[in-house]
This record gives structure tokens, C-alpha cells and sequence, in this order.
């Protein structure tokens, strides 16, 4: 059976090269189970790809990337037993009702994912629907029901390729929500994404991925406090409030911007700031924090990788995580 | 994090799981499905069993047999209604059969590479070479039942015009009425071995191109060369080798005694292309790349 010990996902050395690109580039991904794990990196940079291997769609042209152990390419469809997902837009027969993509689906499954559907049609409120041919869904009810689907399996690892691509507000959030609850419920989730904001409050750890690289592995908090993720601080004196935060212990990166003191710290030094301010009779007017983007963390990430000589970028990447 | 693997939440699905595939069958049962489905399916359905009957409304109207007629069932139609069915397998034989099978096998896997219905149906609990076993059944299916309808609606056709009677031979006998609709029965299934081979090229040519057009083109270009390269003078050698000779052995069934030897040597000579068809486009299935959709 299964290898419990086994995590949900592990890539070693995965590389994918089609032709002339090299679309992954010796990839090394670590998912335990109960991560929210996110998978952020621009357009291109090769986070389908990756996820395609993970499935077992496309064959690696070298490295490993195994599912609780399993090897999809090597072990065919059992590899995929407990993992449901999809790549991409997920696709169904738009000649069939939603019920019957999803029965035709359930049987391809066995192991009663039959029994399931009226529940996950009703998980992602396509029950009113379910009767109408796929062909006259909107992209956001293909979305749902490609949760549907891949909840039909009962899977203990969820496999997401930006699934919110093309929601509008309202349904972007009800798809966090979804997210949310999945790994409320146990399920481990492997999310990819191109925007930060996406994950950052859904995911835990994330790897960084940037013309089929991985720049950064780790948890996104101390990514955060690396990347350049900082605080901005507009007092009534910031001449002396930027003498004052250069002098406090546990505050760095302290510098004059042009809307007044940028400086990285954890919170409890940001409160201890606050404290020496207030101390030395200067008012606060604005102390938010500032996250970084997602470019200006490519940036930070990729300037540090390919900067220096050719081994650099595994180094780079290799520092931050020690670093944490 | 590992802990939490330990919990029953996340320990409680494994537990129910068989680990078992689904059977092949229930997956060819959806793929027969699936092309019920499709309004595509009908077209070549439907133009099998059209044509027999504009043929036979066309005789009808024109009240006589040809008079120079090249098959001898031509100038036999009027006088027994399954002489028509005879005749259609040997008009629709050479292109247009093959080209009903080449339409739906060409695209049975294509349309789905196409579609991004593939990765669907591949990212669940089904080997691909079940799906691919399913896939050609399903096709293989669908050119029995075109030929058979076709071959129904000609036979119900001319004995609703001319009469259940018997039918001369090829050999110049008489069969009687049931033996000739055995026999009508038999020689369209002789000529199901030949396209199950047209089948299994398109199935090959579908998974290989992933473009369906392509697929149904290039079956029909097989088809076609090889009739070509029959008409070459200097290769007759090779006749007995060319698929489009073993589209007409059915015709050995015409004979008295019944003549087997063009059935038999059909069926190996069609295994010859079958087989290898078969193989490449179950090894090319097993290790494609599913990047599309
Ligand atoms: N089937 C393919 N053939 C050729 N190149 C491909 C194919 N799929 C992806 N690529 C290339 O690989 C790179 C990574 O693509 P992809 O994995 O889709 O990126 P992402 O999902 O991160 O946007 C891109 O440069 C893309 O053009
Ligand atoms: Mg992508």
C-alpha cells in the first residue's frame, strides 16, 4: 500500500527540456503532508511543466519526481492513487452534462467516487447546473468543476495550477475559500501561482521558480523577512526617527525613502520601535508593513542567482534557505 | 509536519482505497458513450445507410438494369433484392468504408489530445494502455456497426423493391434466398478484417499526428497509395500483399464451393498491418507527452 512516510510530493533533479527550451531546470521540490505548499513563479517559468511530470502527462528528460513515493512514469496510474488535480484550464466534454462528465470520471476512479458526486457538486454549488452541458459553462464553472473532479478522488494531495486564472473578484475568493477548506480537512495542497497575493495568505511554504529554476524553497514568512519585505514609517521627525531605528537592536535595513523610513524587522522589534519613538516624544503617522512584490522578490532572488558564476544560482538559493 | 499524516483525517481515505483499476471494459462502455454523444458520429452512419438507398431509388426510377454492367449482381438486382447489398460491398469497399472507419478512428485520439480531454482522463485511476485498448475497441466497434447498418439498410432496402428471392453466384449456381442473406452476412464480416486494419492505421496515425484531419487524410493516403501501387505495372508481385486487394476476398464467399483461400490469406496478410499498427500506437500511447489543452 502507500508509504506513509513518503512525502506527498519530492522532486529531485527534475529537468524538462522541449527542443531548444529548457522549460525545468534540475527542479527539487519538497511537499509535506499538510502544506498549503505554493508553487509562484512568473509566466513561463515552467510551473505547468513541473506539475505535468508530477501527474505523470509528460515524461521527464532527467531527475525524478515522486508522488508518497511513487513514480507516475514508472508506476502508471497507481502512482496517482490519493493524488487529484489538474493542469491548466481543467477540460471536459462539452457535449456532456456536468453529472456526466463527472460519472464518466467517477468510473475511470472506481473505489466509490461514484457515491461522491452529488456531494462535490454541491462543494462547488454546480448542483443547479449539473444537468447542462459543459459546453455553455463559463471559465469559472469549468474552474469549479474541475474541483469537482479531482474531489471525487478523495485525494490526500490536491494538485492546483492556478486555479483562480480568469475568476473574476467574487469568484477568486470563493476559490481561496475552497482552498482553505480542503486543508482544513487534511488535504495537502500544492497550489501554483503567479501572483503573490494569491497564496500569501493560503500557503505556508512555497518554492520560487524562475526560468525553470527553483530560487527559493522555504516558508514564506521568512521569505518575507529576507526578500525585503519591510515596514514603511512616517513620523512627525524622520530625521531622527531613521537615528533612532538605526541605533534599535533587531531592525535592519534601515534606509530614508522618499515617503519617510523603510526598514525590515520582526514584530516584536517593530513594537519595541514604536516604544523608543513614542519615548523620544515622536508621533507616528503612519507604520505599515510593506510586502515586497513578487517582482521585486524575483528580483532580489534572480539578480543574487544569476549574478555571480555559473554554480551561483544553486548557492543562492542554497543561502537563503539556510539562512531562515 | 510529517505528524499530521498520523491523523485520521488525512489516514481515512487511504484506508477505503482497493488500489484496484477499473476494468478496460466500463472504459470502452464510456468511450462507446462518449460517441453516441456526438452528432459526428451520426454523419458516417448515416451516409453508409443513405447511399444504398439513393442507389435503390435511383434503379427504382430508372426501371432497368445496366446493360453493360461490369459486376454481374448489376444486372441481377432485379431479380432479387439481396442481390443490392452485394453490390453496395462491392461499390463502398474500395474508399468509401475505409473512409467511415478512418473518421472516427482518426479521431479518437486525436480530438481529445485536441480538446485537453486527454490529461483529463489520464490524471485518474486508469493505466494508458487501458485507455488505449478502449480507444481502438471503441473504434473497431463503431466500423462494425457502420458496415452493418450500411449493409442492413441495402438489403432491407432491395428486398422491400425487388423481392427476398434467390441469387446467382459468382460461379454461375443458384443460392437460395436465406443462404444468400447468410452469405450477404458473411461477406461483410470478411470485409471487417481489412478495416480493422484501416482502423488500427487511423488509431496509430491519430496518437502519433494528435490532429485528426491529418489522421483521416493520412489513413485514406495509405489506403490510396496502395491502391495506386496495385495499378503500377511491374509490381504485381506485391498484389497479394497490398491491403486494398484484401478489401474485395469477401468475394470468395460468392463462389461454389465457397473459395477460402482469399479469406484465409486475408486474414494474415491484414494481421501484417494490423499487428504492427497495433504495437507502435500502443508504445507511442504508453510514453507520449500530454502537453496539450
Ligand atoms: N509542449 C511544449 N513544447 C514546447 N515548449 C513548451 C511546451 N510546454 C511548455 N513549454 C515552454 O516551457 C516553458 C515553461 O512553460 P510552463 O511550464 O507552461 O510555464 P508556467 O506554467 O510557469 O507559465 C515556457 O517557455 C514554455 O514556452
Ligand atoms: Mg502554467
Amino acid at each position: 500500500m502507500v508509504d506513509d512516510e513518503a512525502p506527498p510530493v519530492r522532486a529531485r533533479g527534475l529537468v524538462k527540456r522541449y527542443k531548444e527550451v529548457l522549460a525545468v531546470d534540475h527542479v527539487d521540490l519538497n511537499v509535506n503532508t499538510g502544506d498549503v505548499y505554493g508553487f509562484l513563479g512568473p509566466n513561463g517559468a515552467g510551473k505547468t511543466t513541473t506539475l505535468r511530470m508530477a501527474l505523470g502527462l509528460i515524461l521527464p528528460t532527467d531527475g525524478t519526481i515522486e508522488l508518497f513515493g511513487r513514480d507516475p512514469m514508472r508506476e502508471g496510474a497507481r502512482a496517482l492513487d490519493g493524488v487529484a488535480g489538474f493542469v491548466e484550464a481543467p477540460r471536459f466534454y462539452p457535449y456532456l452534462s456536468a453529472r456526466t462528465n463527472l460519472e464518466l470520471l467517477a468510473a475511470l476512479d472506481g473505489d466509490g467516487a461514484a457515491s461522491r458526486i452529488d456531494e462535490v457538486l454541491d462543494v462547488v454549488e454546480l448542483s443547479p447546473r449539473a444537468k447542462h452541458k459543459v459546453g455553455g459553462y463559463s471559465h469559472g464553472m469549468r474552474q469549479r468543476l474541475g474541483i469537482a473532479a479531482a474531489l471525487l478522488r478523495n485525494p490526500r494531495l490536491m494538485i492546483l495550477d492556478e486555479p483562480a486564472t480568469g475568476l473574476d473578484p467574487a469568484g477568486m475568493r470563493d476559490m481561496r475559500t475552497l482552498i482553505r477548506r480542503l486543508a482544513n480537512d487534511g488535504i495537502t495542497v500544492l497550489l501554483s501561482s503567479h501572483q503573490l497575493p494569491e497564496v500569501q495568505d493560503l500557503c505556508d511554504r512555497v518554492a520560487i521558480v524562475d526560468r525553470g529554476r527553483v530560487v527559493y524553497e522555504g516558508a514564506l514568512a521568512d521569505l518575507r523577512r529576507q526578500g525585503g519585505a519591510g515596514y514603511r514609517l512616517r513620523t512627525t521627525d524622520d530625521a531622527r526617527a531613521l537615528e533612532i531605528a538605526r541605533a534599535q537592536s533587531g531592525v535592519e535595513g534601515v534606509s530614508a525613502t522618499e515617503h519617510g523610513v523603510g526598514f525590515q524587522a520582526d514584530e516584536q522589534h517593530v513594537a519595541a520601535l514604536s516604544l523608543a519613538l513614542a519615548a523620544a516624544g515622536i508621533g507616528i503617522l503612519t507604520l505599515a508593513p510593506e510586502l515586497a512584490t513578487l517582482e521585486d522578490l524575483f528580483f532580489r532572488l534572480t539578480d543574487e542567482a544569476h549574478g555571480a558564476d555559473g554554480a551561483a544560482h544553486d548557492k543562492g538559493a542554497q543561502r537563503l534557505v539556510e539562512a531562515t | 509536519m510529517s505528524s499530521v499524516s498520523a491523523t485520521p483525517g488525512a489516514v481515512a481515505p487511504t484506508a477505503e482505497r482497493t488500489g484496484r483499476r477499473p476494468p478496460t471494459a466500463r472504459i470502452y462502455g464510456w468511450e462507446l458513450r462518449k460517441l453516441v454523444s456526438q452528432k459526428r458520429t451520426y454523419l458516417g452512419l448515416g451516409l453508409g445507410m443513405l447511399l444504398p438507398l439513393i442507389f435503390v431509388v435511383s434503379q427504382i426510377i430508372r426501371g432497368h438494369p445496366p446493360r453493360h454492367a461490369d459486376s454481374i449482381f448489376a444486372s441481377e438486382i432485379f431479380q432479387s433484392g439481396l442481390a443490392t447489398p452485394v453490390l453496395m460491398l462491392t461499390f463502398l469497399a474500395a474508399v468509401f468504408l475505409p473512409l467511415i472507419a478512418a473518421l472516427v478512428a482518426g479521431d479518437i485520439v486525436a480530438n481529445e489530445d485536441g480538446n485537453g480531454t486527454l490529461k483529463t482522463i489520464l490524471t485518474r485511476s486508469v493505466d494508458r494502455g487501458q485507455v488505449f485498448a478502449a480507444k481502438t475497441l471503441a473504434a473497431i466497434t463503431y466500423a462494425t456497426v457502420a458496415i452493418f447498418l450500411s449493409a442492413a439498410t441495402a438489403t432491407a432496402a432491395g428486398v422491400a423493391a425487388w423481392g427476398f428471392h434467390s441469387v446467382r453466384t459468382l460461379s454461375d449456381t443458384v443460392v437460395s434466398a436465406p443462404k444468400a442473406l447468410l452469405l450477404v452476412f458473411a461477406a461483410n464480416a470478411v470485409f471487417l478484417i481489412p478495416l480493422i486494419a484501416v482502423v488500427c492505421i487511423g488509431v496509430l496515425l491519430s496518437t502519433v499526428t494528435r490532429n485528426s484531419a491529418a489522421s483521416i487524410v493520412g489513413t485514406m493516403g495509405v489506403t490510396l497509395i496502395l491502391a495506386i501501387v496495385s495499378q503500377i505495372p511491374g509490381l504485381e508481385g506485391l498484389h497479394p500483399y497490398l491491403l486494398t486487394q484484401q478489401y474485395f476476398a469477401w468475394q470468395g464467399l460468392l463462389r461454389t464451393p465457397t473459395d477460402w483461400s482469399p479469406i484465409l490469406h486475408s486474414l494474415w496478410v491484414c494481421a501484417l498491418y494490423t499487428v504492427p499498427a497495433l504495437i507502435a500506437g500502443y508504445l507511442f500511447f504508453l510514453r507520449r507527452d500530454v502537453a496539450g489543452g
